[in-house]
């Protein structure tokens, strides 16, 4: 975020880490506040989406961790952070169908080694950095184009 | 779509007069957060919570459970807090999407790597 750029909205958020308990929770929750902005509705989706695919991460991989929502007029920021396992080779997490996951993760439906190319699919720009043994930092940026939206 | 598919609803009795013209069908719901399009229909063989949060999270006007499973209590709570009807069939995915495509309900996606506008 540049300088000049004020911020519309800031919230972050806690994710359970280790559990599909609650999943998905904080991705309705950041969309039905994107939703009362009145953003355009296909920013809305794409943030819900890499957000809901950001929370699973956590959900399946970490200890704990926290999506952080950052809206300005030109930006809708969305980092997810953890604490967990981290990831020991970041090409290789990107690959489309590179999968460490677990039976169980793989029966909720996920784990098929797609979360972060999709991701970063539906993001403008995308950041991963990790360590192993303490945790992964996403950063998703979806521009706002008004005029082209017209909002 | 109830007829189509011999489908049981078990939430959204009040919702069954939605207009539906597209669906998407996977078992694996980051394939289903890849392409399917708000207001359409996801056909499914998962049963849990998850596919009523995918749902939430692209707009899904409606969930079908294929090959006779039926959604865990969880998935039932979900789906009537958001408002998410679910069916459930006898029908195995590929015939139930053969019986609905045969009625004009067309694919979100016809093939992978096609411009995308993200509705």
């Amino acid at each position: 975020m540049t300088s000049h750029e004020s911020l519309t909205y800031e919230n972050s958020y806690p994710v359970e880490g280790g559990t599909f308990k609650n999943a998905g929770r904080v991705s309705a929750q950041v969309k039905a506040r994107l939703k009362e902005m009145k953003l355009p509705g296909k920013i809305i989706r794409r943030a819900a989406i890499v957000t809901y695919e950001a929370e699973i991460n956590i959900c399946s991989y970490a200890d704990h961790g926290r999506i952080i929502l950052q809206v300005t007029p030109t930006h809708v920021t969305i980092e997810a952070i953890d604490e967990g396992q981290g990831i020991p080779d970041i090409n290789l997490a990107m690959q489309a169908g590179y999968s460490t996951a677990t039976k169980e993760i793989m029966q909720v439906g996920f784990g098929a080694g797609m979360g972060l190319s999709n991701i970063k699919h539906f993001s403008d720009s995308f950041c991963i950095t990790s360590e192993v043994g303490k945790g992964t930092r996403l950063k998703m940026i979806i521009l706002i184009d008004r005029d082209r939206y017209r909002v | 779509m109830k007829e189509i598919l011999d489908a049981e609803v078990i939430v959204g009795h009040d919702q069954l007069g939605l207009e539906i013209k597209e669906a998407g069908c996977a078992d694996l719901l980051s394939d289903v957060l890849f392409y399917c399009k708000a207001g359409c229909l996801l056909l499914t063989g998962l049963t849990n919570p998850q596919i009523i949060r995918t749902a939430d999270v692209l707009d899904i006007a409606a969930v079908i459970v294929v090959r006779g499973k039926c959604p865990s209590p969880e998935t039932i709570q979900l789906a009537e807090e958001l408002q998410i009807p679910i069916l459930t069939t006898k029908y195995i995915l590929f015939e139930s999407v053969g019986r609905l495509y045969a009625k004009g309900i067309v694919s979100c996606v016809k093939k992978v790597g096609e411009k995308r506008d993200f509705s």
